[in-house]
């Protein structure tokens, strides 16, 4: 094989051993999403504390792409402020990974590394909205979330 | 005189793709038939042929080049006929393909026919395509969506057709000739005589068979019957609905517009013949033209040797394939009971990593739920792999896909 290299050492143990992996009874954020395409399932669970996130998980199936894009995920925002999580950006993602290449070599394959980002950001989002007493912006938060990908 | 296998060797080179290199020049390993076949130069031609000669809409223009589409088209109306065995060629209606097909039944003669209570029956390992369609419309009706069960076997087990029908409520059973996933062909002589004696119509899902096997329509007796051109060497966008002229008369019609008309007045339409009836709008001319060449290539080869190539093709794979160690194969173990479609997985290795490594050595195969997520479920799997056989398939190809497969093993540390 040669080529930017997608199955690395670290994909291939993250996939064995993927972290942070499982539930979180009665979680403050529960968010399940979809991959159309092949059927992978997510569930990322989070518990929020001083509006910083204190305890994630995440349950699902998917290829090892994309259980290790949601272990690396959940280790680089554990312990992060909401502010910080709303302003993460798919490139530090990919970047931990060497998986910034598949944004441009394989549009389907960039759908597997990011699905637990996807869910990540909805998830945020959606708590925000609960939040928030005042309809309008809750609209505009829906929208921005709306725009994201 | 040529052997078997050399014929099917030698048919390669009508197919320009197939001489392509992919990745790190990698010879191409197609085997995702099953979602779509490749296109000998005989149909890309014929298209070509229409658009630099004589490109024009049909049925209603005097001029010279309308008269010559049309002829082509209709032409193909009949080729299609033939291809089926049915007498009259006004049965055929020209669809996008086989998930219009199926909506247009579901819609045009499911909203007349099928009332609260009713029930319609379909199977486990369908397409999405045969199963969303009759949710919409049962769930409108406020009707009821009932499944025929597959064995571990990968067999319908037909004791619960026995059961629904029983209840008298069956309006419609509809069910796959052959899984696209398992590969399974189903007995379709035993459901259609169950399906008639009990006074139930019969919708069969022929996307996966026609291209595949002959087909006697004239023999099989169902009420509707369904498949696309793409998956038998023909352009995407063509597809073919054929019932019987008797429900077709009765039937509503699909989509309204143009050429489905005989006359519009402000208020109210009369319907055309068929098969216009179900025709609205400009249709695929093209492409429709370039089928009809698909249907000749493929009938200049025989059905017959058709089938018995891939029935070469998928003992030989599943032969080799049983070798490797941690591999799971989906579906009867009987080559005869199936199709040329191989459902694999292999250990814990998820079906996109499969499909990602072997691709780098050009071998191309289908990985996922292949719109079949509630077969997926039964199975308790979120996706397989596929590999799909046609008539330019060869062994050698087989051997770079088990070599490629012990490459996942590799990367993997299995």
């Amino acid at each position: 094989m040669s080529g930017d290299p997608i199955y690395t050492e670290m994909i291939i143990e993250y996939s064995r051993n993927p972290s942070n992996f499982g539930k979180i009874a009665d979680a403050h954020i529960h968010q399940h999403d979809a991959n159309p395409l092949c059927g992978d399932t997510i569930d990322l669970y989070l518990n929020i504390e001083d509006n910083k996130i204190s305890e994630i998980k995440f349950d699902g199936h998917g290829c090892a792409i994309c259980m290790a894009c949601s272990s690396v995920l959940t280790e680089m925002i554990k312990g992060k402020s909401l502010d910080d999580v709303k302003k993460f950006d798919k490139d530090e993602l990919l970047s931990e990974l060497g998986l910034q290449h598949l944004v441009k070599t394989s549009p389907v394959r960039i759908k597997c590394a990011l699905l637990s980002l996807k869910s990540l950001k909805f998830g945020i989002y959606s708590y925000f909205v609960d939040k928030m007493k005042d309809s309008e912006s809750a609209g505009n938060l829906n929208e921005e979330a709306a725009n994201l990908y | 005189m040529q052997s078997t296998a050399d014929a099917f060797e030698d048919l390669r080179k009508d197919f320009p793709v197939l001489n392509r290199r992919v990745r790190d020049n990698k010879k191409l390993v197609y085997f995702d038939n099953a979602a779509t076949t490749q296109k000998p130069n005989q149909v890309i031609d014929a298209i070509s042929d229409y658009y630099q000669n004589y490109n024009s809409n049909i049925h209603r223009a005097v001029h010279a080049l309308a008269e010559e589409s049309t002829e082509a088209f209709e032409n193909t109306r009949d080729i299609v006929a033939k291809f089926l065995n049915i007498e009259d060629s006004r049965e055929i209606i020209f669809v996008r393909g086989t998930t219009e097909g199926i909506n247009l039944v579901a819609y045009a003669w499911g909203r007349d026919n099928v009332k609260e209570g009713d029930i319609i029956v379909t199977t486990e390992y369908e397409h999405h395509s045969n199963i969303v369609p009759w949710q919409l419309l049962t769930q409108e009706k406020k009707a009821q969506l009932k499944y025929i069960d597959i064995d571990d076997n990968g067999e319908l087990m037909l004791d619960q057709l026995d059961d629904y029908l029983s209840t008298g409520k069956v309006k419609l059973v509809t069910f796959s000739h052959m899984s696209n996933v398992l590969g399974t062909i189903s007995p379709v002589e035993k459901i259609v005589s169950k399906c008639k004696s009990a006074g139930v119509k019969v919708l069969i899902d022929a996307a996966q068979s026609v291209p595949h096997m002959k087909v006697n329509l004239n023999e099989i007796g169902c009420d509707f019957f369904v498949f696309s051109g793409h998956k038998m060497l023909g352009p995407t966008g063509v597809g073919v609905l054929w019932a019987k002229k008797e429900i077709l008369e009765k039937m509503s019609p699909f989509l309204g517009g143009g050429d489905m008309i005989r006359e519009v007045h402000k208020y109210e339409t009369t319907w055309n013949d068929l098969p216009y009836k179900f025709e609205a709008g400009t249709p695929n001319i093209a492409d429709v033209i370039g089928f009809a060449k698909a249907i000749e290539y493929l009938e200049k080869i025989g059905m017959d040797n058709i089938r018995n190539h891939e029935l070469e093709l998928t003992k030989y794979a599943l032969e080799e394939m049983k070798k490797i160690p941690g591999l799971t194969l989906y579906g009867t173990k009987e080559p005869e009971k199936r199709g040329g479609v191989i459902s694999f997985n292999f250990n814990d290795v998820h079906p996109h990593d499969v499909g990602t490594i072997i691709d780098k050595d050009g071998v191309a195969i289908r990985s996922g739920h292949h719109c079949a997520q509630v077969l997926m479920e039964k199975l308790n799997v979120a996706a397989t792999n596929r590999a799909s056989f046609y008539i330019y398939n060869t062994k050698e190809e087989i051997d770079v896909l088990i070599a490629a497969l012990q490459n996942v093993a590799k990367v993997f540390k299995l």
